[in-house]
């Protein structure tokens, strides 16, 4: 951002018609248009609510274990002569970043009087953070997850189930996530009044965006004083993260978009390459189009179909990317990098070995990019460790042949 | 005159027709189109399949999937509807998701419907306030009608705005569902389909969503214009083949 001061740097935010630039809007059949203008009129009021914020912070505090650390990986730094330091969203109650959003949209849910709670999951730390909550409110849960995703992350399944949520399988299209929130969209064309849609990511039509976003801005506005108690400033040089949909990274983001010397990288799944043909790298291989009710950047076919992404990790095989991060992209405000599945499970062990610490393969891919590229010696760069590795242990034994 | 338009002005309850293109073979599109209108359907809504149909049940998901698989793509249409206003004279109205049109380009979209004779479009997640704002001079310039839908949810306030967007004919959706996924109407539908009756709009109203048989058929036209039928025909032509409209339409008005 060269020239770049907090006066002259264009709004990344969200603006009053739902849009960042050019990505974002609210694309949805007019069947939606009750239940998410409801929730366009009354989320930044109610977030703005002090009794909201007081047990918004409680439950983050108390429930979450919140702060989550900002810890500076001594042995990761000497490894790439930089500053590392891993902002510990692994350390979150049901170990990632996800319950920040879950918490945040089921105090929303219980103030609009909704009783009946629905949930897309790919991977499931979504559903398992969403199955949570409810649990923690009486609330009634149903995940939707693709049928393909619930053979493949059964411990997930199991978690949800003991919390009480009914998952139902996605049985259309190609049975993964982009099903699974296809089929929870339609759940809320069908119960339009007493249910509440929690959007796990960063996308979806406005205000989920926005919301999810300010939600998760926990995250940066931790780094913020923890990076000034431990190094005496606010500002690292780079903040970096995994990008699915988005949603860690738009909370490790959210509070440094508007600062010029802080530089924001974003790192996407390239799968087994970004030309194999199986890849989910959205911001190369994507082209502006609307998905699941945003304007955004999405893979599709040269027709407009929406096509199936692959990455090892289920967090970040998603067609599309959120509209803040399409704007970001486009803009240049964030430099996007993608890192395939053999460079984040190698990045992923190497942290194991390191630090003592084992990260969710999402979070392996943003660990990847020190073999790619380089750092100045006191660069200060904080990367946000969005999950902890316990659900892919199938994934790294079978990888790793342990 | 749109034929939209003149068709609306008859003096009879309509029966309008939906189907997905390229279903259950890619070279059906044509033959449906030219049986439904010989046995006395007053429209038709060509269904322009895509991947991901989120106001749809598992029938037209199904049928969309089968017909993308079978090759079906925006120029596929195009070309197979090319020589349409050759044979048959009933509106045509292309229904379909709004990405397909957003990567044809919306203007080139509209520009080809209009050549071959096309009358109008129902974009189920192009909202009102978008179409307003940033399309709706492309599809008058290429005289082209939108309809956009309303629900028993929908605020009387917003129905009187789309009443004021809208040109043709407003698209009621039944009941608060996703397409083929009701059976009957019961009284709140009744109530909800007289208070709409009742407010005078402007554009006359069609029923959609719902609607199977005979039976609703008649309830469904007892307080709108007409009413649309999808997932019941979709279903009909996949157990009897794409050539028994017949039987499918006698059943429906008889």
């Amino acid at each position: 951002m060269e020239g770049m001061t907090k006066e002259n740097m264009m709004n990344y935010n969200v603006n009053e018609k739902g849009y960042y630039g050019e990505f974002g809007g609210a694309f949805i059949p007019e069947m939606l248009y009750p239940n998410v203008e409801e929730l366009r009129q009354n989320y930044l009021k109610v977030m703005a609510e002090p009794d909201f914020k007081k047990e918004f912070d409680q439950l983050l505090k108390d429930y979450v274990g919140r702060p989550s650390p900002l810890y500076f990986a001594k042995r990761l730094s000497e490894k790439y002569n930089t500053k590392i330091y891993l902002k510990r969203e692994d350390l979150n109650h049901t170990g990632a970043h996800k319950i920040n959003n879950t918490i945040g949209q089921i105090l929303m849910a219980k103030r609009l009087g909704k009783t009946r709670i629905i949930a897309e999951t790919g991977a499931g730390q979504h559903g398992v953070a969403t199955a949570t909550v409810c649990a923690l409110m009486g609330l009634e849960c149903i995940v939707y997850m693709g049928e393909i995703d619930i053979a493949r992350q059964a411990p997930n399944v199991a978690r949800m189930k003991m919390l009480g949520a009914t998952v139902v399988p996605a049985l259309s299209g190609s049975r993964t996530l982009k099903d699974a929130t296809n089929e929870a969209i339609r759940d809320w064309i069908n119960n339009p009044v007493n249910t509440h849609y929690i959007i796990g990511s960063a996308i979806g039509p406005h205000p989920y965006p926005d919301m999810v976003t300010r939600f998760q801005s926990v995250i940066s506005e931790e780094i913020k004083w923890q990076l000034k108690e431990q190094i005496g400033r606010e500002n690292p040089d780079y903040v970096v993260a995994c990008i699915g949909g988005g949603s860690n990274a738009a909370g490790t983001y959210y509070h440094y978009l508007h600062e010029p010397d802080v530089k924001i990288i974003a790192v996407e799944a390239a799968g087994l390459g970004v030309d194999s043909g199986e890849s989910a790298a959205t911001s190369v291989l994507g082209h502006e189009g609307v998905i699941h009710g945003c304007k955004t950047l999405l893979m599709q076919t040269k027709d407009g179909q929406i096509t199936e992404p692959y990455s090892i990790s289920a967090g970040l095989d998603y067609p599309g990317v959120g509209p803040m991060h399409a704007h970001l992209c486009k803009t240049g405000r964030a430099e996007f990098m993608s890192i395939t599945d053999d460079q984040a499970m190698n990045a992923g062990l190497d942290l194991c070995k390191l630090e003592g610490i084992i990260p969710a393969i999402e979070s392996s891919h943003a660990l990847a990019i020190f073999e790619e590229r380089t750092f100045k010696p006191d660069d200060v760069v904080v990367v946000s460790l969005s999950g902890r590795g316990d659900k892919d242990l199938q994934n790294y034994i079978e990888y790793f042949k342990i | 005159m749109n034929r939209i338009n003149k068709k609306l002005q008859e003096d009879k309850k309509l029966l309008s027709i939906y189907f997905t293109a390229g279903y259950p073979s890619l070279t059906d599109t044509v033959s449906i189109i030219e049986d439904l209108e010989k046995n006395g359907v007053d429209m038709i809504e060509i269904g322009l399949p895509f991947s991901d149909p989120l106001a749809d049940g598992p029938t037209i998901q199904a049928s969309s999937t089968k017909a993308l698989k079978n090759g079906m793509t925006t120029e596929v249409l195009f070309d197979q509807l090319k020589d349409i206003r050759k044979t048959v004279s009933i509106p045509l109205i292309i229904m379909g998701y709004f990405n397909p049109m957003l990567q044809y380009g919306v203007e080139a979209f509209c520009k080809k419907c209009q050549e071959i004779g096309i009358d109008g479009l129902i974009i189920p997640d192009l909202p009102v306030d978008v179409y307003k704002e940033d399309y709706q001079a492309i599809f008058e310039k290429y005289g082209l009608i939108n309809v956009f839908l309303i629900t028993p949810q929908t605020s009387v306030e917003r129905i009187n705005f789309i009443d004021s967007v809208s040109n043709g004919f407003i698209y009621m959706v039944s009941s608060a569902s996703v397409t083929g996924s009701s059976s009957g109407f019961g009284d709140v539908q009744t109530s909800y389909f007289k208070r709409i009756a009742n407010m005078n709009l402007k554009n006359p109203q069609v029923i959609g969503f719902g609607i199977s048989d005979h039976e609703t058929f008649t309830q469904a036209t007892e307080y709108a214009k007409g009413a649309i039928i999808g997932s019941a025909f979709i279903k009909h032509i996949t157990e009897n083949g794409a050539s028994k409209t017949e039987d499918f339409v006698k059943s429906i008005l008889n």
